[in-house]
């Protein structure tokens, strides 16, 4: 991506809201934000999935970041600038107790998969398990601070709202551009091929590991953060089952798991699709929109397995896309 | 340099057995070029086996053996070229329909079902429609082929020695009573005394009348148990002629080292 | 704490055991064949409870007969989801396998909101509860029990004494190897996806009995199946059924001494902790 078009691109996101969006304006700037938060959190899980570490359990540090955050504001009238490093903290030391022993024991593939995912439900389950002060599965609401609180981050200015998850999801872009650019990413990428010829080179391979997973897990935290002070009301469904992990592998693998912008264009291309169905179903067929997006979701599979933007900037380079890009 | 193949003589060049049957052609190998991915691993080889002959392919690790054996048996699909049995193409069918045609392949590595007894092994052996009708025959035939199988019938299949696994394998390949067995590296991992008496069970085998491609680093054992031979080198037909002609010296060397 | 409630939740427990076991076992079954994992593998047992639901509520069926009527149909559903679904990604990477699965979860739960609303359905059968030595059990579970151990018996002797299942699980062990025998590998697919179906089909109809159907119910049982099959160690067959049945009891008996969960917690930490000492499963081999 050239400097200039990078340098457009920036300033046409930066003028976003003040562009003439028609009536709907509120509405599209909503979806905006859904896409940068969510794009976020795809990139932060990418890190982790281009390596082959493919979790199922990342709604895990989503709801961890969130429900810390919340929690410390609604008992304690503790600021989120300073619950989002508790949060974070909190999802590193998961991320540390529970990866380590995963990866000093070579938990790989199938087993990874599955046991992040029971990872996910642990922390699902005891959300609802403490119901008294979680809400359980009725859900949580932040509580309210008024129109505008820096202090409590919660602004009623949707603009506002934009700009800060921009700026998220630029710093989420710049971790994943030194990532890409560092020692550590030819050194997993060694792992991903062959762990056992990769140790035997010397490389630390548990320590690589746990470091790219701290990552992951701690942006992925703010995301959390970031969705509970926008959307001001907490799920375990939405933000900690297998139903938000899974949407997010999906969004990242339909964008491209090995690209910067890969998982942005998935989960725009996902969030637009889901919104759209939403707009023309509406509550008239109940779940009928979803029935189509699942029904998507499995054709795109099916028919485009190498994902829409990768497979464009493959034919963009000329060069045939390797049949192992995605799982690698 | 490749020597002029020499018609098929009356007295078959491998000791033992009865007056050959007429040269009919069973497998025809034609110029096929085949590979994995962007790699080719076979270049326009050409080979062919005829009715009641045992016939090797050696040569050197990576020159392209197993593949010949899987594009036979219809693992790999070709790029070019034709494969025959009994003069009809087979080209591009797919591997359980070649077994049906009447072709065995015992995979290297033996492949036996681990977790299966033997006669289970034996069994699936015998898998195909045509096969079944004849099941207790033909296993008949196979334990007095190989009594050490019929010793030990219920025993799981991956706690048997290399030797009988390799015994296991021709057996059930025999179990779908084919026209022509592929063996591929039988002697890989044996001890020379196993390999010794797996070389004369193969003799046995073909006594019995099956036509047999065999393929094996073993160069020196293979070439007393074949009619004929062919060298594969780097995916190519680099030597071809008849077993007697080819134990020489010279041939051996540069079989174990390369041209 | 009165022993007769941890003896009546212990004995619970082993019947709960009986009908996860059919889960695991069908799941299993198919991944070992075929080597996918199907997520979406709760989903058809949800299918199959609102199949035997509607059969008997809405046109008066025969618990038995619907019961039959749910293994047939999940059957063939089975077989369906394989044909369109999992045959054209066999090849593909594993990312990919489960991402289509997981659309087929989506997919089936919001096809059953659309067609059924999320209210909770239950049959409201008025079966007895049995007292057993001061246990009060319920016969609906352990009629389901008894099924559950029937059905495991004949898919052993299915297995072990049959031809095509003989030659399924010689698939399992070496695909490329049973192909030279003659044997559609195709074929086997189709059928082992039939009968993984057929079980998710008689599971289902095993559990409309005791608890109600409704389009989330996979998000319930789904991650504990999963759980209980690696935990077994994936593809073994003895392995599910030790592991449903060690599952069930820390769930029913932890049920008791806390809230349920909080059991279903501690049972998620058992897995991960179990998947660190043993990642291949308590009866697993490592590959």
């Amino acid at each position: 991506m050239t400097r200039l078009a990078a340098l457009l691109g920036l300033a046409l996101l930066g003028l976003f809201p003040w562009l003439p969006l028609g009536p709907a304006r509120l509405y599209i700037l909503h979806v905006a934000v859904l896409i940068l938060i969510w794009g976020f959190v795809g990139t932060a899980w990418a890190l982790m999935g281009r390596f082959g570490l493919v979790s199922l359990g990342h709604g895990a540090f989503l709801g961890l970041g969130a429900y810390t955050t919340t929690l410390l504001w609604n008992f304690w009238g503790l600021s989120p600038w300073i619950g989002t490093p508790v949060a974070v903290a909190g999802a590193v030391l998961l991320a540390l107790v529970f990866g380590y022993p995963c990866f000093r024991f070579r938990v790989v593939g199938h087993y990874f998969a599955l046991v992040t995912l029971a990872l996910g439900e642990v922390i699902r389950l005891l959300i609802i398990a403490e119901r008294d002060w979680t809400g359980g599965s009725l859900g949580l609401t932040l509580k309210d601070a008024g129109t505008f609180n820096l202090a409590a981050i919660q602004f009623a200015d949707k603009r506002i709202f934009y700009f800060v998850a921009l700026a998220v999801w630029l710093v989420g872009l710049a971790v994943w551009w030194r990532v890409d650019r560092s020692m550590t990413r030819s050194a997993l990428e060694a792992i991903g091929e062959d762990e056992t010829a990769a140790a035997s080179v010397g490389i630390p391979v548990t320590r690589f590991k746990l470091r790219i997973t701290v990552v992951s897990a701690a942006l992925t935290a703010v995301g959390g953060v970031l969705y509970a002070q926008y959307m001001t009301y907490l799920n375990q469904g939405t933000l900690a089952g297998i139903g938000v992990s899974l949407q997010i592998v999906f969004a990242v693998v339909l964008g491209g798991m090995y690209t910067l912008l890969g998982p942005t264009v998935g989960t725009a291309i996902t969030i637009a699709l889901a919104e759209y169905l939403r707009v023309v179903f509406g509550v008239k067929l109940l779940g009928m929109a979803d029935t189509i997006y699942g029904l998507a979701l499995i054709l795109i599979i099916i028919f485009l397995p190498a994902g829409l933007y990768g497979g464009l900037a493959a034919l963009a380079q000329r060069r045939p896309r390797p049949a192992r890009a995605l799982a690698g | 340099m490749s020597l002029a193949f020499a018609p098929c003589p009356a007295h078959g060049g491998s000791e033992g057995g009865r007056s050959p049957p007429p040269s009919k052609t069973v497998l025809e190998v034609a110029a096929v070029t085949a590979g994995y991915g962007e790699f080719t691993a076979l270049w326009d080889v050409t080979l062919r086996v005829n009715a009641g002959e045992a016939v090797a392919v050696v040569g050197p690790n990576g020159a392209g053996k197993t593949t010949l054996m899987r594009v036979i048996s219809g693992l790999v699909p070709i790029r070019a070229g034709d494969l025959r049995l009994d003069g009809r193409s087979f080209k591009g069918s797919p591997a359980h329909q070649i077994v049906a045609r009447g072709i065995a392949h015992v995979p290297e590595g033996r492949r036996i079902f681990p977790r299966l007894s033997v006669e289970e092994n034996l069994k699936m052996g015998g898998f195909l429609p045509t096969a079944r009708r004849h099941y207790a025959e033909t296993l008949g035939r196979v334990y007095d082929l190989f009594p050490v199988l019929a010793e030990r019938r219920r025993q799981r299949a991956g706690t048997l020695s290399g030797g009988e696994q390799q015994m296991l394998a021709i057996g059930r390949a025999l179990m779908s009573r084919p026209t022509l067995i592929l063996l591929d590296e039988p002697s890989l991992g044996l001890a020379p005394v196993m390999v010794l008496r797996l070389f004369e069970l193969i003799r046995r085998v073909r006594q019995e009348g099956y036509t047999i491609l065999i393929v094996e680093q073993n160069v020196r054992q293979v070439l007393s148990l074949v009619d004929r031979a062919y060298l594969l080198e780097v995916g190519r037909i680099k030597v071809e002629g008849r077993a007697a002609d080819l134990a020489e010296q010279d041939f051996v060397r540069k079989a174990y080292v390369g041209l | 704490m009165d022993p007769i409630l941890v003896a009546e939740a212990a004995v619970n427990g082993i019947l709960l055991g009986g009908v996860l076991a059919l889960l695991a076992l069908g799941l299993n079954l198919i991944f070992g064949v075929v080597d996918i994992v199907w997520i979406n593998y709760v989903e058809l047992v949800m299918l199959g409870m609102y199949a035997v639901y509607w059969l008997v509520t809405a046109y008066g069926w025969p618990l038995p007969l619907a019961a039959l009527a749910s293994v047939a149909l999940v059957a063939v559903l089975g077989a369906l989801v394989h044909l369109l679904i999992i045959a054209p990604i066999l090849s593909s990477p594993p990312v990919n396998q489960l991402l289509a699965t997981g659309g087929l979860l989506f997919f089936l739960q919001s096809f059953a909101t659309f067609l059924w609303a999320t209210d909770h359905r239950s049959l409201r059968l008025a079966l007895p509860i049995l007292d057993v030595f001061g246990m009060f059990l319920s016969f609906a579970r352990l009629l389901a029990f008894a099924v559950s151990l029937l059905a495991m018996l004949g898919l052993y002797l299915f297995l072990t004494r049959t031809y095509i299942g003989t030659a399924i699980r010689a698939v399992s062990q070496d695909r490329e190897a049973m192909a030279l025998m003659g044997a559609d590998t195709r074929r086997v697919y189709l059928v082992t996806s039939g009968i993984g179906g057929a079980m998710a089909g008689l599971a289902g109809a095993l559990l409309i009995i005791q608890y109600s159907v409704h389009p989330y119910f996979g998000a319930a049982f789904g991650p504990l199946t999963f759980m209980i099959c690696v935990l077994g160690g994936l593809g073994n067959m003895v392995g599910a059924v030790v592991a449903s049945l060690l599952i069930s009891e820390v769930i029913s008996v932890g049920g008791i001494i806390t809230s349920t969960e909080m059991a279903y917690v501690v049972a998620f930490v058992i897995f991960i902790v179990a998947m660190f000492v043993r990642p291949e499963g308590i009866l697993g081999r490592r590959e």
